[in-house]
């Protein structure tokens, strides 16, 4: 860790050694394993390290970037060098300045110890109880495409030339499997089932097993449902993918440049009173969660909806200093490869009080949607307008009925929000739409479109 | 090889990566750079730089592949990460054959990338933002982004194979926003190629101004209808269509898991007779040709279907071992720090005879979907889905209506033989694609193509 944090410094001086007025460097360091598993065997076995530096540097109001993997003195000389340079190619803007330092506080319980104690023999059993587990529910699951279990331990640290100076280190642990049920006819559905943890001890692998059995099994002999609009619970898994697209209209620098569908809607009715959004860089229990953003600024909770009613954007400190506010601590990367950029930490979508069959009945006659498709081509994130593949259960005198797919859900996002009319009980965290927790949503009046 | 890793060390590197048994040991190495800039607000920003190097090692023994990566290319590095990916293997040592280079060679490169100022670059976006600006008031953001990037690779494994690649691409993108009262519409356009700077020599500002109209054009636009109808497909990244819908079905893993629903259709018909489809990985200077793949394999170019028979799948080299089949030269990776799996390189729709009003004249009511947002297909099910960046209505065999918010949905075998027109107007555009966490650069083409009929979810009332 000091040594990430004496590269980090010494990235800065580089820089500022290379004619950078100012300059930060941002250092990472990732140690990770991946286990695929397939028929009961191991498929893939990957181990990996890797590191790299990312150096910003300001030119008066121009800033420049550049990255690398080379973290020698001369390696590091020489991407300080080329920050230095592609700073000059930048525009002026006069509200692009370094972080200033502030107070950071630690998060507890990012790490487990448990990624450095199971070793690779034992996380390999953990993905083969996962397909096993699968495999085992019943006669009609006939296959698991891939189950895979791996984990990463990241240590991170920040330095700049105005005094901004941090590391930590977290883990994190998930597997997954894709599910194959088999219908009359041969007919194939498959089925996603997950969980996500700090290390391997905090995953279950015979419930991420049985929910991708479940969730396959439950789509077999699914037609398509009639076109019409109707109620609609969406599933947490879907309700997340959601909550992301809210989150990304949500960053100051799409409002600022105009596109994002919640611009100039600050403490405007945007949503019903149902649906509290919340972003929290700190939960212990956010996989996004860490002390500081991604350029050193302290990591926060910060209410965005909340009594129906648009309470603030996420800002950075660029999106910050040109709206004359403090940044939220939303600057997000890609790791050490990309300039910070504004983006949600942990979305925190509110629970309410009824139970999933409490949301069913609620619906009475309707539509659960446990899977979309296509949100990458079937969302305008400027406009909000959407159309996107979905599938699911059909919902009959506010009980689940037949399976259905091969439809559509179609609207646009600020009237989703408007008629969110129930919350469920139970959040949970799901790896869609970035990181979010949430619990299934109740929305009063979709559109769907199947025969 | 590109002066990527020396014979002598990549020897040394797998004799050490087969010393506790294993079949096969492959060491990939790549060092990669690229430029990337952006003009947004009509400010030229985030100007960046990268460079990165690094190796990865796999050994295979039976159905189990042992991989490991490292950072930097020093020989004392790429021996300890053969030394990690044979860690858990526990047989005796087997022998690699000796190394014999082969020269592979790489698409040509006019005018390298890198050896043009940034200013250029800079310059360039600001005509693309001009250009943009230029096609109305109504514009009212615009914003463009330039990447480069080299990638020069080295392949050495123990069955002798030694050998390189070394491959630049350059891609612009425009995005534009248009305003009328309250309506808000968005418009984009990409050009790319396995290239350098000459791709940008011939006018790349159309591509602005085509983003731009996009975006006016839907300023009229009225929502788009719901419902099975007949579906005209534009050329070039119309593709995507037979991207999704077939070529994903066909990468040989999916075929091999049971996750594809062209298991077991090889030699059938899946089509009618007038389609012919590929997949080729040598197109001069496409965006997904490559001289040889992330296997060191030749790439080839791949009939997939034959007068609507199907005729191969798409293999790597485990793939194909396991089906006694030969790579067609689709083991591809994202970088060093993955391994390789079967992907498409440019697929396509061969062109038919059709005229593209011919095939729009023989729709009474439908849907002409002119560019994709993109789409997605679970290759198990065959459920497909795509986003429709500008669509219209047809209506008594004529183009009407701009439409906004649709998406096209549907499954794959039944659409497929439902193609029942395909154009004449072949053209390629670019694509990124994502499988199992990795994106790689594919090209998809075809000429207007017209299916039967096909769900549109649009929001419509």
């Amino acid at each position: 860790m000091t040594e990430l944090s004496a590269v980090a410094r010494r990235a800065v001086e580089a820089a500022t050694g290379a004619g950078a007025g100012d300059a930060e460097a941002y250092v990472s360091r990732e140690g990770g394993r991946e286990v695929r598993v397939h028929g009961g065997e191991v498929e893939s076995l990957a181990a990996a390290t890797q590191s790299g530096v990312g150096i910003r540097a300001w030119d008066g109001h121009r800033v420049g970037y550049a990255y690398g993997t080379d973290l020698s003195d001369a390696g590091v000389a020489a991407i300080a060098a080329k920050a230095a340079e592609a700073a000059a190619v930048a525009d002026e803007d006069e509200f692009a300045a370094p972080p200033q330092p502030a107070e950071i506080e630690a998060v507890p319980g990012l790490g487990d110890p448990s990624i450095a104690e199971w070793e690779t023999a034992r996380v390999a059993d953990l993905a083969l109880t996962v397909e096993r587990t699968a495999l085992g529910s019943d006669p009609r699951l006939v296959a698991v495409e891939t189950a895979v279990y791996a984990d990463s331990d990241e240590q991170v640290a920040i330095a700049s030339s105005t005094g901004v100076a941090g590391s930590y280190e977290a883990s994190s642990a998930y597997a997954y499997l894709s599910a194959l049920a088999e219908g009359e006819g041969g007919a194939r559905e498959t089925g996603l089932g997950f969980g996500l943890a700090r290390g391997p001890r905090g995953l279950d692998p015979e419930a991420i097993g049985a929910e991708g059995a479940r969730r396959a099994l439950a789509m077999i002999g699914a037609g398509k449902p009639a076109s019409r609009s109707c109620p609609v619970v969406l599933d947490e898994t879907v309700a997340a993918s959601f909550a992301g697209l809210i989150g990304g209209g949500l960053s100051a620098k799409a409002v600022q440049r105009g596109r994002s569908p919640f611009a100039g809607r600050l403490e405007e009715e945007v949503a019903s009173g149902t649906f509290v959004l919340h972003d929290d860089g700190r939960d212990p229990l956010g996989p996004a969660s860490a002390p500081f953003d991604a350029e050193g600024v302290p990591r926060r909770r910060t209410a965005l909806i909340e009594g129906g009613r648009l309470r603030s954007y996420l800002f950075d400190t660029y999106t910050a200093n040109r709206e004359g506010v403090s940044s939220t601590g939303s600057a997000s990367r890609q790791g050490y490869r990309s300039l910070p950029s504004v983006s949600t930490s942990n979305l925190m979508v509110a629970p309410g009080e009824l139970s999933l069959d409490g949301l069913l009945a609620r619906a009475g006659d309707g539509v659960y949607v446990t899977d979309v498709a296509g949100l990458h081509s079937g969302v305008n994130p400027v406009t909000g307008v959407f159309s996107v593949g979905a599938s699911g259960r059909i919902i009959r005198d506010g009980a689940l009925a037949e399976p259905v797919r091969e439809f559509t859900i179609a609207g646009e996002l600020a009237a989703m929000l408007g008629a969110v009319s129930a919350a469920g009980a139970e959040p949970r965290w799901v790896p869609f739409g970035g990181s979010v927790s949430t619990p299934p949503l109740l929305i009063a009046e979709m559109a769907i479109s199947g025969s | 090889m590109s002066g990527l890793i020396d014979q002598a060390v990549a020897e040394r590197v797998l004799a050490r990566a087969l010393a506790n048994g294993g079949l096969f040991a492959e060491v990939f190495a790549e060092r990669r750079q690229g430029q990337t800039l952006a003009i947004d607000e009509r400010r030229i920003e985030s100007v960046q730089a990268g460079a990165e190097e690094g190796a990865g090692v796999r050994v295979v023994d039976g159905n189990t592949t042992y991989f490991a990566h490292v950072d930097g290319l020093d020989p004392a590095e790429l021996e300890r990460a053969a030394e990690e990916a044979a860690g858990a293997l526990r047989a005796a040592r087997t022998e690699p054959r000796p190394l014999q280079a082969r020269e592979a060679t790489p698409l040509p490169i006019e005018r390298r990338p890198e050896n043009v100022p940034a200013e250029r670059k800079a310059e360039l976006l600001r005509e693309l933002d001009e250009r943009a600006r230029g096609k109305g008031g109504e514009i009212a953001q615009v914003n463009a982004s330039y990447a480069e990037a080299r990638r020069e690779i080295a392949v050495a494994n123990s069955d002798g194979l030694f050998t390189g690649d070394d491959r630049t691409r350059v891609r612009i993108g425009v995005q534009t926003v248009a305003k009328r009262d309250g309506t808000v519409e968005t418009g984009a356009e990409t050009l790319g190629a396995h290239r350098g700077f000459e791709l940008l020599e011939d006018d790349p500002g159309q591509i602005a101004e085509q983003a731009a109209a996009k975006a006016l054009t839907l300023l009229d636009a009225v929502p788009a209808p719901s419902g099975s109808m007949p579906v005209v497909v534009g050329g070039g990244f119309g593709g995507v269509l037979f991207h999704e819908m077939t070529g994903h079905g066909l990468e040989a893993d999916h075929i091999q898991k049971g996750a594809s629903v062209y298991v077991g259709k090889l030699g059938e018909s899946v089509a009618e007779p007038l389609l012919n489809a590929y997949d080729d990985g040598r197109l001069p200077g496409e965006w997904g040709s490559d001289a040889i793949d992330d296997e060191g394999q030749p790439t080839q170019k791949t009939q997939v279907i034959e007068d609507g028979r199907l005729t191969s799948y798409l293999y790597d080299r485990l793939t194909g071992e396991r089906d006694g089949a030969a790579s067609t030269g689709n083991g591809r990776r994202e970088s060093f720090r993955h391994l390789p799996i079967p992907r498409m390189t440019n697929t396509y729709i061969a062109p038919g005879d059709a005229t593209p009003e011919a095939i729009i004249a023989g729709v009474s009511r439908g849907f002409y979907a002119v560019s994709f947002g993109g789409g997605q297909v679970d290759p198990a099910t065959g459920d497909f889905v795509f986003g429709v960046s500008e669509g219209y209505l047809i209506e008594n065999g004529k183009v009407t209506s701009p439409c906004r918010g649709a998406t096209l949905i549907g499954n794959c075998l039944e659409a497929l033989a439902a193609i029942d027109a395909v154009g004449n107007d072949f053209f390629m555009k670019t694509g990124i694609c994502g499988k199992g966490g990795q994106k790689v650069p594919v090209g998809t083409g075809q000429g207007h193509v017209r299916v039967r009929a096909m769900t549109v979810g649009g929001t419509e009332r």
